[in-house]
């Protein structure tokens, strides 16, 4: 037994892991798990980049053989089939170039373009506190986001504009006072939301008066007029509120607004305006065009859908046999129609269903129409919100011993808009591209009035991609925004614990 | 001894109507009906003394008119010795065959989409992310606008298509030399018999028996198909095992298709360049084309959206359960996943083809004569009667939302959750 060998071996310290196999590790696991993990999953990847490299093969030379200086089409051509040689494709930026303000301010007056400028600066200060309530970091950022792109759009002026603009007088110094005033309200927008953002909250009421002045000019009393009418409107409801509860106080209020608006306001701006003439040169509604337009239509049709939709909803859901018959009317005719038709009413119908004589501006019908378009749709977004809240809530605000309008205010419409914050946000950026249809009640939206007269040119006769691309880009950022902010808007919102 | 008493009885103040929330109910509505109803009478009245202003009256009588235009694409016979009201319903079909197509294609697209932007592969999936977003981000006028003028601008004219001596030509036809794009339309190929059943007509819209006769045979087609996978079901539930069914399915199917097409004598009759233009198929017009395609891309971008939300909302304890029972892959979809997805999924899809209607109104922008370009454009141009077009026209557009919601929600409550 003594030849007998220790035969079994007993390790006593530990093996270091051995690296995992080649194909298990790194850029080649990546590659295997995610884009050839079987036979079918090989032919996907092949066909994607099948595509990318169609596009890229077809679209990246056209890219790169850009041209940004050139007076017309054909010289575009011939610069491209010099640099690039004989039937190369290449892009003709220049049109951008020579023509971006019609897409930007249409035909609106060249030294009158800081008044829009300054509007829109002013529109993010207006939107800061109500966008990003409680966030001073994110209003800075927005801030400077909004300083870049008025810097960009001066630079992108100061190349373009001088010889290139019939009409304008002095552009230059227009300019610069633009981007001051711009600095300026940066500036004091800053102090501010260092002081903290809430503040700012008077300004936001104060805007869609100051920028209706701004954009359309004319005596600074009627926008003070109109706002004086909020005043009364304010003034009568909180001082009946404690005696007749906000429903009644909130009628009795818009009845005493009404009266001042239809009756003693017009009386009143003419003669304070004959005392003390003050006010801006003014802009005719044909003169707006490119994205001041659709940006006015959609911002001011955004503001005023939301109340109007969350309203019908209530409607829509109320005991009120009436009540609800009348919006459930109202919101199926108008999902019922396409806009087109609805604006077509605006700009044909009117006519007959207004009292004989009157005639009102054509930009401020079409917002009409197209608030109560996104309102009808709203409602029905807000209302599957409102149908999602579970039964106890209700019964729970009734409990509580709350009003009606408590009850929406407290419980019920906090947690419905909130659930319905996505489908909310995704009606805006519909309302927002379809702004373009008002090109068919003759205004010059960006995308068919402005290309079209560009595209009808001699200069640039025969050129599509890059106009579309120019409009398509714009609205892309725009739109890709708005659902970007609805995602951020959902994660500071949520509350559960999931 | 009883404590207890009822509560004093209230008599009726006038003041209850305001403060007493049983009476306010009450009187809230008849102030909205007095102001509503206030409102339309002003609407009324204001019409009325404009339209005697103008010196029109409000009559449809112009509907059966000589209506004087022509009209590209006609789906019944119509020339322009035909009426207002004709016109109207070429209009009416025109914006109908958009539409239809629309939804197909729309729908096809967008679950392929949303499906691949779910597949586990890497570079698809960020592939379908970036198309969703481009489409979905964009008007859709910008769409149509665009495929009009690539196909109009871009497209070669008819001569390029004509072979000079030893040189090739500068344009071929596609798909196997049987379509024909050109600057002037697409050319496809037309359908033709050689014995035909003949037809009749009914109050002036044609029809056609060999069209009658395929359609009956497809539908009977599947009709049968239907039966026989219904008894392969059957008796697989009984006995366990399931009857093979594919040779009698494809039989089915095709068979008696290709049989009626050999009885009748069905060919094509493929477009070919005569002269300086192509003759023989079917021209299809640019504008619909354009229409058509745009409408399906932007749609389906939405509708990919609404096919990922709703597979994604089934949890996932779903399909392990279905795992777990040995189910495969394409099963566990086919059986498990879909139908529970399906209902997810049809309430915003018929929301996307209610759009898909509305928006063929669009065909405005490349001159498409839908029922807006026939009834809302030129009658109303040419007669001057714009109350009564624009009325009949949001009449007409409304019927058809009304009558495609009431059609896709009673499909929904078939597939939707019962719930005892």
């Amino acid at each position: 037994m003594a030849e007998s060998k220790q035969t079994h071996f007993v390790r006593t310290e530990m093996l270091q892991p051995s690296p995992p196999p080649l194909r298990e590790a790194g850029v080649v696991r990546w590659l295997r798990e995610n884009l050839f993990s079987g036979w079918f999953n090989t032919i996907l990847t092949l066909f994607g980049l099948a595509v990318i490299w169609l596009l890229v093969s077809s679209a990246l030379p056209w890219w790169l053989n850009g041209v940004w200086t050139a007076g017309s089409l054909g010289e575009c051509r011939e610069i491209i089939a010099k640099t690039a040689g004989e039937g190369a494709s290449g892009a003709c930026w220049a049109v951008v170039r020579e023509r971006w303000h019609q897409f930007i301010f249409g035909f609106y007056p060249v030294d009158l373009w800081w008044r829009p400028v300054l509007a829109f600066c002013l529109l993010f200060a207006a939107m800061g506190p109500v966008l990003f309530a409680g966030q001073k970091r994110k209003l800075l950022i927005l801030l400077g986001a909004v300083g870049a792109t008025i810097v960009i759009l001066v630079t992108l002026a100061a190349s373009a504009v001088p010889n290139e603009v019939p009409g304008q007088t002095d552009a230059p110094f227009v300019w610069k006072l633009a981007l001051a005033l711009s600095l300026l309200t940066i500036g004091a927008m800053m102090a501010l939301t260092a002081a903290g953002s809430g503040r700012l909250l008077w300004f936001t009421g104060l805007f869609p008066a100051l920028c209706f002045w701004l954009l359309w000019g004319g005596p600074i009393w009627v926008p003070l007029g109109a706002l004086f009418g909020f005043v009364l409107l304010a003034a009568v409801y909180s001082a009946l509120l404690k005696r007749a509860g906000p429903g009644m106080a909130a009628g009795l209020g818009l009845i005493v607004a009404l009266v001042w608006w239809l009756f003693i306001d017009a009386p009143v701006t003419v003669a304070l305006n004959n005392a003390i003439p003050f006010g801006l040169t003014s802009v005719q509604s044909d003169e707006f065009g490119g994205f001041l337009l659709a940006i006015t239509i959609g911002v001011t049709a955004i503001t005023f859908s939301l109340p109007v939709g969350i309203l019908l909803a209530l409607g829509r859901q109320s005991d009120m046999l009436i009540v609800k018959t009348l919006c459930v009317g109202f919101i199926e005719f108008i999902r019922g129609v396409p806009l087109i038709t609805l604006l077509f009413t605006a700009s044909l119908l009117l006519q007959y269903f207004l009292p004989p004589g009157t005639n009102f501006d054509i930009i401020l019908r079409v917002i009409i129409l197209v608030t109560l378009f996104a309102a009808a749709y709203l409602a029905e977004v807000i209302r599957g919100g409102l149908a999602a809240l579970p039964r106890g809530q209700y019964e729970a605000a009734d409990a509580l011993g709350l009003d009606y309008w408590q009850a929406q205010r407290f419980i019920i419409l906090p947690q419905a808009l909130k659930v319905s914050i996505p489908a909310i946000v995704s009606t805006f950026i519909g309302l927002f591209k379809d702004t373009t249809l008002v090109a068919f009640v003759g205004l010059m939206d960006p995308l068919k009035g402005v290309t079209q007269i560009v595209r009808a040119d001699i200069d640039w006769k025969g050129i599509y991609w890059e106009p579309y691309i120019f409009v398509g880009a714009i609205f892309f950022v725009i739109c890709f925004g708005m659902s970007r902010y609805s995602m951020y808007l959902e994660q500071k919102l949520k509350t559960d614990h999931r | 001894m009883a404590l207890a008493h009822d509560a004093p009885k209230e008599s009726f103040r006038l003041s209850m109507l305001i403060y007493d929330t049983r009476y306010r109910a009450i009187t809230i509505q008849v102030f909205v009906l007095i102001l509503v109803a206030a409102f339309f009478a002003w609407l009324l009245n204001n019409t009325i003394e404009n339209l005697a202003i103008r010196g029109k009256e409000f009559n449809y009588g112009f509907l059966w008119q000589r209506a004087g235009y022509d009209i590209g694409q006609q789906l019944i016979p119509y020339t322009n010795d035909s009426t207002h009201f004709r016109a109207l319903l070429i209009g009416l079909l025109n914006t109908l065959a958009v539409a239809v197509l629309g939804c197909i294609f729309a729908t096809l697209l967008g679950v392929l989409i949303g499906v691949l932007r779910l597949s586990k592969n890497w570079l698809v999936s960020r592939l379908m992310t970036v198309y969703v977003e481009v489409f979905r981000n964009v008007p859709v006028l910008l769409w149509i606008l665009l495929a009009y003028v690539v196909l109009s601008e871009v497209t070669p004219s008819p001569r390029d298509f004509k072979a000079a001596e030893g040189v090739e030509p500068a344009a071929s036809m596609v798909l196997g030399g049987t379509v024909a794009i050109t600057n002037r339309g697409t050319n496809i190929p037309a359908p033709l018999v050689d014995h035909s059943l003949g037809g009749f007509e009914i109050g002036g819209i044609p029809v056609n028996f060999t069209v009658l006769a395929f359609i009956a045979v497809m539908i009977a087609s599947f009709w049968a198909n239907a039966r026989i996978l219904t008894a392969a079901r059957l008796k697989q539930e009984a006995t366990g095992d399931r009857p093979t069914t594919w040779w009698k399915s494809l039989l089915v199917l095709f068979a008696p298709i290709i049989a009626l097409s050999l009885v009748l004598g069905l060919h094509w009759d493929i477009p070919a360049l005569a002269g300086f233009n192509f003759k023989g198929g079917i021209l299809v017009a640019h504008s619909f084309t354009a229409l058509l395609v745009a409408l399906t891309l932007y749609t389906s971008a939405f509708i990919a959206e609404i096919v990922r939300a709703g597979i994604l909302a089934i949890s996932k304890g779903q399909s392990e359960a279905a795992f777990a029972l040995g189910l495969r892959p394409g099963r566990t979809m086919q059986l498990v996943i879909l139908p529970q997805a399906l209902r997810v999924i049809i309430p915003p899809l018929i929301s996307q083809y209610l759009n898909i209607t509305k928006n063929t109104s669009l065909g405005i922008a490349v001159s498409y004569l839908d029922l807006r370009g026939t009834l809302g454009g030129i009658s109303l141009n040419q007669t001057g009667r714009e109350l009564e077009c624009m009325l009949l026209m949001m009449a007409i557009y409304l019927t058809l939302s009304l009558t495609i919601s009431t059609v896709m929600n009673f499909y929904n409550k078939s597939v939707q959750l019962k719930v005892r």
